[in-house]
Parts: structure tokens; sequence; C-alpha cells
């Protein structure tokens, strides 16, 4: 393949990393802004929308798009149970504080990965997508679900735009963001809306899971990378700050698809890595993120 | 020397060290090992703990110091044929400038950005060791070859594959390690740390720079965990990029939380009851990381002050 084919290729496989990406990441950003607790269990709730994703359309092998939409439904509710029950049995207990949260959450981040090795084992196992066609370019072809994830992930990434800026819901939990005790104090269930925070935040990180299955592979260790990257685009994106997650978020997938493209993938995670550190030390309201601390 | 609570001390921690002494000769030839092994590591839970514990900058990235310390000795024997205490020295180095190297621009932040930036510079040397697969042999590592490790120091000649010579080189690290942060923690230095842990601005306002102490703080303890490292793999031979992966930034987290931040036997507890836990557990399941993760989340909940911090809190106020 020459070079232009080659680059574009790039490009659309940045694109769909990217939007894949802006969802997790948005998830990371939603917990960090209203709780100010940094999940490091993150990267586990994306696995496990991977493995439910699997587990759903293995109960009806036949019908793929069938399973995959139990799957969208399912797991986004089942990881949001555990999220929950995790805030109320750990973090809450904490009171938020940021170090022992941190701690908290490694301890969640290895007890998650090891009761899904124990239960579905240490194989990657692939799940059928739910849609089969491909686009046929003059110079390759490519897969039609790939577009489709593009798509789902941009409906929801405006869905949760919606709901934090147009709804009640999204106003409580702003205000709870700004200020925990007067918003307490006018009478908002702090406690339910850092609950309810929590959730919202593991089940998109879940659904990013169960979209990209069809593409990657189900595994047990497939968290580690989209909680590292997640942190990379919330921190340079600014620490708290929604916009700013999704256009680093845009900015970071898809120059890393297309450095990874051209140049060694280790080399590009390792300039990815130094980069945000260096970020998080000189601008630590990020690069995009404005005023908002 | 004449404050009954030094001198209590001093003779607590003489008597671990020289109960461990007396442990070589009834160990059975299994747990021999074991011990050796778990003093070098608790050397580099002691280190962390002068940052964690007595500085109160947590960093989630020791792996790097480490690691260092483990591919300062051991590249450097692998390929150049150095003698092993020269390796050994250029261990500890590696882990102490490095230490510096990043305290110098990580020290900018504090709290959980520190911790962010830490862990995201230990990642970007653990992808390095990966990237530069040549010379290191990534995650497959390199095993010292058995010339490598015998020599002559000071006329004295000495193999380390020899159990005893092994076990006796681990206690003296451990011996160094444990009154040097004896030392360290009952100094005035040390009591500077202390202050930085407890408020910082009031230390700045008493007129102390406290970017120096906590520098400092962090090349004392890049300087154990480098020694930790080249100790590790001088012992036990073997080198490879999971010394430098994100799980052993968490693994002297662990063992210090469980033993007690802030207190000198605490790291050394907690890692002798990790290394049995895991042990153990490990007979009956495969859920190694599952007892980590569940330790974690107790100790943060119902334990926060690990074994020695509680002992200390009910019996034992002298110890340090």
């Amino acid at each position: 393949m020459s070079f232009g084919p080659k680059l574009f290729l790039a490009l659309m496989e940045g694109t769909v990393s990217a939007f894949v990406l802006a969802l997790t990441a948005l998830g990371l950003s939603i917990v960090f802004g209203v709780m100010r607790v940094v999940n490091v269990a993150h990267g586990e709730f994306f696995m496990l929308g991977a493995v439910l994703a699997w587990a759903f359309s293995s109960l009806i092998p036949d019908m793929p798009a069938a399973g995959f939409a139990l799957a969208l439904a399912g797991s986004p509710i089942i990881v949001g149970a555990i999220a929950v029950s995790a805030d109320r049995l750990v973090l809450r207990r904490l009171n938020y504080g940021p170090e022992a949260t941190i701690v908290a959450t490694i301890g969640l981040l290895y007890i998650i990965q090891q009761i899904v090795l124990m239960t579905y084992g240490p194989d990657a196992r692939p799940v059928q997508p739910p849609i089969n066609f491909r686009i046929v370019f003059p110079w390759f072809g490519y897969s039609g679900y790939k577009l489709v994830v593009v798509a789902a992930s941009a409906v929801l990434l405006a869905a949760t735009w919606f709901v934090m800026m147009c709804t009640r819901l999204g106003l409580v939990m702003r205000a709870t963001q700004f200020d925990r005790e007067t918003a307490q104090a006018f009478g908002i269930p702090v406690d339910r809306v850092y609950s309810l925070t929590f959730a919202l935040g593991a089940a998109l990180a879940c659904i990013a899971g169960v979209l990209i299955v069809p593409i990657q592979q189900a595994h047990y260790l497939m968290g580690l990378d989209p909680l590292l990257l997640s942190f990379i685009v919330v921190i340079v994106g600014g620490l708290g700050s929604l916009r700013g997650t999704v256009v680093a978020a845009f900015v970071i997938g898809i120059s890393e698809g297309v450095i990874s493209v051209f140049f060694s993938a280790t080399l590009a995670k390792i300039i990815a890595t130094l980069f945000v550190a260096l970020v998080l030390i000189f601008r630590p309201a990020g690069l995009f993120g404005g005023k908002r601390s | 020397m004449n404050d009954p609570n030094m001198r209590r001390a001093l003779l607590f921690h003489l008597g671990v060290v020289l109960l461990l002494f007396v442990l070589q000769f009834v160990l059975p030839a299994y747990h021999h090992t074991n011990f050796a092994r778990i003093m070098v590591l608790a050397c580099y839970a002691i280190g962390y703990n002068i940052l964690v514990g007595y500085t109160g900058l947590m960093s989630l990235g020791h792996a790097m110091f480490f690691a260092a310390g483990l591919y300062g000795a051991g590249l450097t024997i692998h390929y150049f044929g150095l003698p092993a205490p020269v390796g050994f020295m250029l261990g500890i180095l590696a882990g102490t400038g490095l230490a510096i190297a990043v305290g110098l621009v990580a020290l900018r932040t504090s709290g959980v950005s520190f911790m962010i930036v830490t862990m995201m510079i230990a990642q970007a040397c653990y992808l390095a060791t990966l990237y530069f697969g040549s010379v290191t042999r990534g995650d497959e590592g390199i095993v010292l070859r058995p010339e490598a490790r015998r020599g002559i120091f000071f006329s004295l000649p000495f193999d380390l594959s020899n159990p005893a010579i092994r076990f006796n080189l681990a206690l003296i690290l451990f011996a160094v390690c444990i009154f040097g942060a004896l030392a360290l923690v009952r100094s005035e230095f040390g009591r500077v740390l202390v202050a930085v842990r407890e408020n910082e601005e009031r230390t700045r306002l008493l007129g102390y720079d406290t970017n120096r102490y906590k520098l400092l703080a962090l090349a004392a303890s890049g300087a154990m965990a480098g020694a930790a490292g080249a100790m590790y793999v001088l012992l036990f031979s073997y080198f490879g990029s999971t010394f430098a992966s994100i799980e052993y930034s968490i693994l002297p987290l662990l063992w210090v939380l469980l033993g007690g931040a802030g207190t000198v036997v605490g790291p050394f507890v907690g890692t002798l009851l990790m290394f049995y836990i895991a042990e153990f557990s490990s007979e009956y399941t495969s859920a190694y990381k599952l007892v980590v993760g569940v330790v974690l989340v107790l100790l943060v909940l119902f334990f926060p002050k690990g074994i020695a911090g509680s002992l200390r809190e009910r019996y034992a106020p002298w110890l340090p």
C-alpha cells in the first residue's frame, strides 16, 4: 500500500479508537469531576463490558444481532450495579479520601480481574459482530461494523452531554461537583448522587467494552490499556473538564492510531506516557482545560 | 543513648536482626531461600516507607527505582563482565540517580498528581525495557551466568549461589537498611520529614526548604530500592521486565500498608506476612491477586495503621 491509502487507513482506525476512548475516558472524567475519585479500576469495568458481551452473545449463538443488543442493554446494568455496591461498601466508608480511594480501587482492580480469570478463564474469545458488511475502497476493504461503533459512540457521547447539561440529574451532579456541602444543604441527596455518578462512569466504560469486543477479543487483562489511555486523556484534557476530555480523546486517539501504524506501538506509548507526566507537572489544568480546576 | 525509648527501639531492632541470624540455622532449605528473598524485598519496602510513611508522599511508580537497581547491576555484570560488588554499587547509583532525576520534575506536584505522575513515568520505564528488548530481552529476561556470580572480594573468594552466603548477604543489606532507616527517622532530618507529612505549609513557614527535604527523602528511598534491586539480581540471578511493571509498584505499597506505614519494622512484617499469605493461598487456589485485592481493600477500610502501627498505638508507644 502506498503512503496515501495507508494514512487514510490509519486515520480511520484512529477515529474508531478515538470514539471508544472518548467514551471510556468520559466515564473516568465524570467520576473524577463529581466525586474527586481517581478510579484505578475503571479499565476493569471496560473489560467486564467485553466479557459480559461475550457471555450474553453466547446465550443466543444463532442470532448475533439479538445477542449483541441484549449485551448492550444488559451489561451496563450489571456493571452499574457492581459500581454502586463498590461505592456503598468501600468508597463511601473511606469518605472519598483521595489516597485511600486509589488504594481501594487498586484492590478492586485485582479482585475483579481475578474473579473474571477464575470464572471466564485465561482465553481471549471473539464475539460475532451484529452486522456483516464490508465497505470496499479501491485499496482495501473495511469492516462496516467499525462505522457502527463510531455512530453508537457519537450518540452516547451526545446523550451523556445532554444528561449532564440539560436534565435535572445533570444539574444536581454539577451542583455536587461545584460544592458538595452547599449542595447537601440545599437538600440534594449527595450520597445517592455519588453512587449514581460512579455507576454512570462505570456504565460508560462498560458500553465502550461491549462496542469494542467484536473488533478486539474479550480477555481478562484487556482493561489496562484503556485505563492508561483514559488517564492520559483525562489529564491532558484537564482534570474534571468534560469538554477537554472529549477533545483530548480525539487528539490522542487519532494520533496514537497514526503513530502506531507508522512507528512502533511501544514507542508511541512511551512518548504518550512521558508527555502526560510532563503535562501534569507543568500544565496541571490540562492543555485544553482552560480555567476549570 | 540516654533516652530510654531510643535504647528500647535499638534493642528491639537488634533483636529482630539477631532472630533472623539465628533462623538460618533452623530453617529448612525451602524457607531458607524464601527468607533471603523476603529480606531483600523488605529493604525495597523500607525504602518505600521512608517516602510514603514518613514524608507522606505516595508514589505509584517505585518499581522504576527497583528496576533501575536490577538492570543497573544485571546489565553491567552480564554485558561488561564487571565483578558483582561493582555491579551492586552501580545498581544503587542507578536507583539513586533515577530517583533524583524523577524527583526534580515530579516533586513539583503533590498528592494525587504525584501518584499519577510517578505511575506514568514508571510505565514509560517499563515500556522502555520492552522497547530495548534486544538488550534487556524484555519479558523473557536474562539469567546471570554462574561464573558472573563468583569472584573475589578483598581476597575472599565467594559464590553467590551458596545458600549461606546468600542468606547472610541479604541479612547484611537488611540490617543496614533497617538501622539506616532507624537512624534516619530519629535524626533531625527525619523529624522534618514527619513535619512535612503532617503539615507542609507550616514546615515551610518555620524556614525549612521542604522541596529539598522531599527530594532527599526520594533519593534515600530510591537508593534503598536500587540496593534491593541490585541485591535481588545478584542473589537470585534473574532479571526481566516484570520487575519494572506496575505490579511491582503496588506490592511495596501493599507490604507497607499491611505492616504499618510510618514504622521502621512494619515494612518487614508486611513483606513477610504477604509473602506467606500468597504462598499458602496459591496452594489452594490460583487466586493470588484476589487475595492481594481483598487485603488492600480491607486494610484501607478497617486497618489503615497496619500491624506495627496498631501495636504502637496500643502497647508500644516507643516503637519508631
